[in-house]
Order: C-alpha cells, then sequence, then structure tokens
C-alpha cells in the first residue's frame, strides 16, 4: 500500500540540498583549484586547528603523514595513511568545513584546499598541480585497498557453542587496574579515599599502562620537552629518531652540527645545496635564523615553513634536535 | 529512644510545598542532582564535537529517562524550527519527494523500545583498563521507546527504482553529519522517529525528527533528519571510512560493521557506585544488549571467572532493547571479582576482552563488547580492573 502524503520535490529544492559525492565522482560540481591557491585558503581558513601543515593542533585531527603506522602501536590515521577515496575528503570539506562556518566555501576553494591536501601527503608532489572535476576521478589515495567488509561473523568468538560454569580455572590474578592512570574525570563524592584500597590493590602484580608517558630527556630537560612538543609541527615533513626517513623534507637526527644539505637520499634545492659546498654548518645561529625565516635565509628553499616567531621556541627546538644526536 | 528521622517532625510534614503551578514541567528530586552525564574533557578537542555518558550507574529498569540519554554531536545541538523543517527524499526513485513533520505524522504510527549504542563505546578500553565508572566506560548507551513511522512507507511512497540498493541519509546541522545504509534494513525495521518515551524528541537527541536504525551502531541514526537519497553504491563518506572502520592489528580495517554485538555491564556495584552496606544481602545489577535480537541469559561470576551462576534476567524481552538483570547474593565481606557475560538469541556468547584483543588487535576504537571486571574489595570499593 502507498500513501499519498507529502508533496514532489521541485528540481531547485533538490539541488539545493542534494550536496553529496561519491567515489566514482558523482556529484561534483564544475570547479577547479591548485596547490597553491589550497595553501592559501588552507593557511587562513583551516591551519588554525588542523596546523600549517595538517598535523593537527592539540586534539584536532591530524590531516597528513601517518604512512606506515597502520600496523604499529600508535597508528596515525590521516588522508594520506588511511582514507581510501577523495571523494571523501571534497565532500566533508564542503558539507562541514570550516568547523563553525560549514558550506561557505566555494566549490573552487573546496577543489584548491583538496589538492592541497594531496600535496601535504605526497599524493602529489608538483605546487602547480590542479585538481577539478575532470582529473578528480584519476587521483587515487594509498590506502584505497586497507579495508574489507565486516566478516566479524567468521572470528572465532562467533563459533563458540558452550561456556564454563565451575571450576573454570585455577587461579586469577589482576593484570591491570584504571586506578595506576588516573584519568577519569573529578567526581569528589565518587572517589574513595585511598586508605580504604587494601593492600592487594595497593600492589598489583603487574602493570601496562594504557596511556605511555613521555620519556624523559637527558639534557636541559625543560627545553628539550617543549622542543620535542613544537617538533609536532614539523613532523608532517620530518621524521627524526630510529627508523626514520626522508619524507617531504630530510631526517633530522643529529642536523644540529652537519654540514647542510648533505642528509643522504634527499634532493635538495640548488641554493641548500650549494650552501653545504660552500662549507655552512647548521649551528645553533645558521640554524635559528633559517627556522626564524626560512624563505629570507634561504631563498628557493623547498621548505614552505612560514617561521618560527619566538626566539624561545626557536631554542627550544634546537635543543630538541641536539638531543637527537647518537 | 530512637530515629531522629522518626521522633522528630520533619519540615516536609508539617509546611506545605509547591503547588501545581511551580513546576509544570517537572525536575528530579534535588537530592539527585548528582544523577547527570558527564563528558570526559581529555577525549576530544572541544564540547561541541564531543560525547557525555549516561549514568548507568543510578538507573534501574530498561528505560532511560530523556534527560540522561548520552549525547554525541558533531557540531553541537542543531535548533531546528518544526515549522521549517523538511524531508526530503531524492535520488534513484520515481518521485523525488518533501514532507513536513504533519505529513510524517498521518503514516501509521508505531511504538519500539530499542538501545541505541555509539560502536565507540568502551573504545577507551582497549588498550586497557583506563576509566572509573561504567557511566565513562559503558555510558555511550540508551534504551527508549521511540514512536515513528516505518521508513519503509516514505521509500514505497517515492517509488525506489529497481537499481537503488543504498540509502544515504544526511542531517541538517552544521556537520550535515551522512551515512549509507543498504536498501534492505532501510526496508526491514529502520523509523523516522519524532518521539521518544512519549514525548517529542529531545534538542540533543535530534529534533524533531530523527532516524532509528535498530541493532545497529549509534552514529547511523542521524539526527535532525533532513534528507534521504537513494543510490546504486554507498557513498563512504567520512563517518564510514575514516572513523568507524575498525582497524585491525596488521593495519587493514573492516568498514560497514553495523550491527552491535552482544554485551553486558555490572552497574551496581561499579567505581561511581560502591558497596555502602556492608556483608549480608545484596543486589548486583546490570544490563545487556544485543544489536542480533534478545537476551535470553546472562551469567555472574564474584571471582573473576572462575564460577559462573545464572542471573536473573527481569522485565520485558525486546529484541535490540537493553534487558535487566540481577544477582541476589549473600556478601560474605570478602574481595570480589565481579564479571558479567551475555547470551543473545542467537547463541552467541559475549568474549572477554583478550579474546577480542586476539581477533582484533588494540587499534580498533570500535565494537569494543569484551566482558568488564570490577574489583570490589572488603570495603565495598569498586574498581576497573582486568583479571588474568
Amino acid at each position: 500500500e502507498s500513501f499519498d502524503l507529502g508533496r514532489e520535490a521541485t528540481p531547485e529544492e533538490v539541488a539545493a540540498w542534494d550536496i553529496d559525492v561519491r567515489p566514482d565522482g558523482r556529484g561534483l560540481p564544475v570547479g577547479s583549484g591548485s596547490v597553491t591557491d589550497g595553501e592559501e585558503v588552507f593557511i587562513e581558513k583551516c591551519a588554525v586547528c588542523h596546523g600549517d601543515f595538517g598535523e593537527g593542533v592539540g586534539r584536532w585531527p591530524v590531516l597528513a603523514g601517518g604512512q606506515d603506522t597502520l600496523a604499529g602501536e600508535r597508528p596515525v590515521k590521516t588522508i594520506g595513511s588511511y582514507w581510501p577515496y577523495l571523494s571523501t575528503v571534497w565532500d566533508y570539506v564542503h558539507r562541514a568545513m570550516p568547523f563553525g562556518d560549514a558550506q561557505s566555501l566555494s566549490d573552487d576553494e573546496v577543489y584548491a584546499i583538496t589538492a592541497y591536501l594531496l600535496y601535504m601527503n605526497d599524493v602529489v608532489d608538483d605546487e602547480d598541480f590542479v585538481l577539478s572535476k575532470d582529473n578528480f576521478a584519476d587521483t587515487r589515495l594509498p590506502n584505497e585497498g586497507g579495508f574489507f567488509m565486516d566478516d566479524r561473523h567468521k572470528s572465532p568468538i562467533f563459533a563458540r557453542t558452550e561456556v564454563c560454569m565451575t571450576d573454570c580455572k585455577e587461579t586469577v590474578e589482576i593484570t591491570m587496574r584504571a586506578r595506576v592512570l588516573d584519568v577519569t574525570p573529578d567526581q569528589a563524592a565518587d572517589e574513595p579515599a585511598d586508605e580504604t584500597m587494601d593492600q592487594e590493590a595497593a600492589n598489583p602484580k603487574s602493570t601496562t599502562l594504557a596511556v605511555v608517558p613521555e620519556p624523559a630527556a637527558s639534557a636541559d630537560p625543560g627545553l628539550v620537552t617543549m622542543g620535542e612538543k613544537l617538533f609536532r609541527k614539523c613532523k608532517a615533513c620530518h621524521q627524526v629518531g630510529d627508523g626514520a626517513k626522508n619524507r617531504v623534507g630530510p631526517v633530522l637526527t643529529g642536523i644540529v652540527g652537519r654540514p647542510v644539505g648533505t642528509v643522504e637520499g634527499f634532493r635538495y634545492s640548488k641554493p641548500m645545496a650549494q650552501a653545504g659546498e660552500g662549507g655552512l654548518i647548521w649551528d645553533h645561529k645558521s640554524l635559528g635564523a633559517f627556522l626564524a625565516d626560512p624563505k629570507s635565509y634561504m631563498p628557493k628553499t623547498k621548505m614552505s615553513f612560514s617561521g618560527l616567531r619566538k626566539q624561545e621556541e626557536i631554542d627550544a627546538i634546537l635543543a630538541y634536535l641536539a638531543s637527537t644526536a647518537e | 529512644a530512637g530515629d531522629p528521622a522518626i521522633l522528630e517532625v520533619q519540615p516536609w510534614a508539617q509546611a506545605l510545598g509547591d503547588g501545581v503551578d511551580a513546576r509544570p514541567y517537572g525536575f528530579p528530586s534535588p537530592f539527585e542532582e548528582q544523577v547527570k552525564r558527564r563528558n570526559v574533557d581529555w577525549l576530544t578537542a572541544d564540547p561541541v564535537s564531543s560525547v557525555n555518558f549516561t549514568p548507568l550507574h543510578d538507573l534501574d529498569g530498561i528505560i532511560t529517562p530523556n534527560g540522561l540519554c548520552f549525547e554525541r554531536h558533531h557540531a553541537g545541538i542543531a535548533e531546528v524550527d518544526p515549522a521549517q523543517y523538511r524531508l526530503m527524499i531524492n535520488g534513484l526513485v520515481e518521485k523525488p519527494l518533501i514532507f513536513t513533520i504533519e505529513d510524517l505524522k498521518r503514516f501509521p504510527r508505531e511504538n519500539h523500545l530499542y538501545f541505541l549504542e555509539c560502536a565507540a563505546n568502551s573504545g577507551m578500553e582497549w588498550r586497557g583498563a583506563q576509566l572509573n565508572g561504567c557511566q565513562f566506560t559503558h555510558g555511550m548507551v540508551h534504551n527508549v521507546m521511540y514512536t515513528g513511522v516505518k521508513l519503509r512507507h516514505l521509500l514505497e511512497r517515492a517509488g525506489v527504482k529497481t537499481k537503488g540498493k543504498w540509502l544515504l541519509a544526511e542531517g541538517a546541522d552544521a556537520s550535515a553529519m551522512t551515512r549509507s545504509i543498504p536498501m534492505e534494513k532501510a526496508l526491514d525495521d529502520c523509523l523516522v522517529a519524532f518521539k521518544m518515551n512519549g514525548e517529542a524528541l529531545r534538542p540533543e537527541q535530534g529534533y524533531p525528527v530523527r532516524l532509528v536504525v535498530p541493532g545497529w551502531e549509534g552514529n547511523m541514526w542521524v539526527k535532525w533528519l533532513r534528507r534521504l537519497e537513494v543510490g546504486d553504491q554507498p557513498w563512504h563518506h567520512r563517518e564510514e571510512t575514516s572513523k568507524y572502520t575498525d582497524l585491525l592489528a596488521d593495519g587493514r580495517a573492516r568498514r560497514f560493521t553495523w550491527v552491535m554485538d552482544a554485551k553486558s555491564i555490572i552497574t551496581n556495584p561499579s567505581p561511581q557506585a560502591p558497596i555502602t552496606h556492608g556483608r549480608g544481602h545484596t543486589v548486583i545489577s546490570g544490563l545487556a544488549w544485543s544489536g542480533r535480537g534478545t537476551i535470553p541469559r546472562v551469567d555472574v561470576t564474584l571471582d573473576g571467572g572462575k564460577n559462573w551462576y545464572p542471573a536473573r534476567m527481569d522485565g520485558p524481552s525486546l529484541p535490540m532493547s537493553l534487558h535487566r538483570f540481577y544477582f541476589d547474593f549473600d556478601w560474605d565481606g570478602r574481595a570480589l571479582l565481579l564479571q558479567s557475560r551475555a547470551h543473545d538469541s542467537t547463541g552467541y556468547v559475549q568474549p572477554t576482552k583478550d579474546e577480542l584483543r586476539m581477533v582484533r588487535g588494540e587499534n580498533s576504537i570500535y565494537h569494543n563488547n569484551g566482558i568488564q571486571t570490577w574489583y570490589v574489595n572488603n570495603k565495598g570499593v569498586a574498581e576497573n580492573v582486568e583479571v588474568s
């Protein structure tokens, strides 16, 4: 049976609300935008939460980097590392961003931001790349093949038919407790006094921390710790430490005290390579000046970072980088 | 000699109270002010795109009061004017349609009690015991009587074309939330609802109209529902790719993990609700639910899983609804390791957390239905722990 209720929608009404986009490009409007245009819009409208390089400010989402982390202990799920389809980026930015001013971006701006997100995620490496309705479906994200349909029913958990009711195990030990971490929100009335915990509670047999505390730094701990935090700004492009690889930028392990432009396997800009050949060393002074204003210190550098404004931040980053030397 | 509560005349027994005009929309007793939804600050960047939690330890029976249903917003609470409310159906249909609320209420109405659980409920516990309280470990669930109309009636009115295998549901808020739903489910038991527990939906639950997708993850129950589009493929939008996909240990991820697996939780005692009466007769109580049917049985253990006893199921047993269980026993004052284990009507048995981690790893975030353990010491104080 069908009920003769409601009315037919006009084509204009459907057009006004029908904003969704699919992986095959269905739903995309005519338009285009370049990486460079996208960088400009992104810095103006997105960076306040997502950071200049999509590294995420505070707990706001990280948008770039994270490649090869999905099978690790701390996966970083970004557009480049995790999202299967580019259409999802366009659709979501268009329908919900910027946060608090949704559906305010022009179609060309959304194309441009999407192009810049591709660039930040190394899916395209040309700053002149222009994303449009026409080449959209040709652009694939690296993790498209990383997903499969729900198959929970095949797990051994679903095969169980009987359960044990009596004498099911010989011993039971507490292996972990929430109190160790104390991340529960304060509720004075609900918090039992510590002295009511018995001896066993005070001495758990073994404890595995769910949230791993930051490792303590060895030298100048305050500055190094601050630098490590600040280094998050750099992480979208630079890696340090064990297993670090060149990404958008070179590996920075032990960079302080090293000749400029000499990290193996990284393709430097011409001026950077020449400066190294000329004997320039990355010391506190030179690296500090570079970080304060990269494009003035080293014209045509590939580094698209706009610079650190505070001397304190520069000192902290340098202290952190110096601490990464072997 | 005797109890002053009896021997003395209490103020409420002497003076007059408020008249009927004082509380035209009633609130709980001021003595119950601790019964409230709570947020976990460090979880999210901003309360506008965040979640709070149902105080399960303060509730009994199976109905969640409207004001205590946990909230999850992606762009805050949309305050939709019902006079301006429209629901559109478009896409692969014979005729794209617009409904007002009045139109919707003229379809045959139905009432159903369903649980709504966020797929991320208990998600903070994948790596180990973190939060002390069932409100925080299990409070992203609520159970409400919905009044609404079958989604099937609306789709049949629009005339779904034979190629129409998927439905996109879209919200009217500033996140314009979207999820892809297979047509089979849409035509089966989904509702377009406008009442909860008899009254209009609360703004934070999607007033004036939300989608009800029984047994499936809460994110699909689109609030402030404004549009339904019929298509031949899923849309793979943000909430079904970047979010609500289950990352496994090998770096691959499950998608479209819609159904909520059977789960249970002892709500009393629990870290926010210790045993305060000392040894003697004690009521253990909890909730169980399954997205696949009813809960005919829950087992309870007092010793961390050495020995199990069948709990007493109480109240209506309805598919895809919360079930209440009790275990009445005489506590001798010794420390307890409490767990509950749900069995659903398909025969599925709730797994331990370690069994889940074996097949899922620790990065899944979503669909953690592992057995919860409370350690209750000899003073009755409870703590969230894990056991061997």
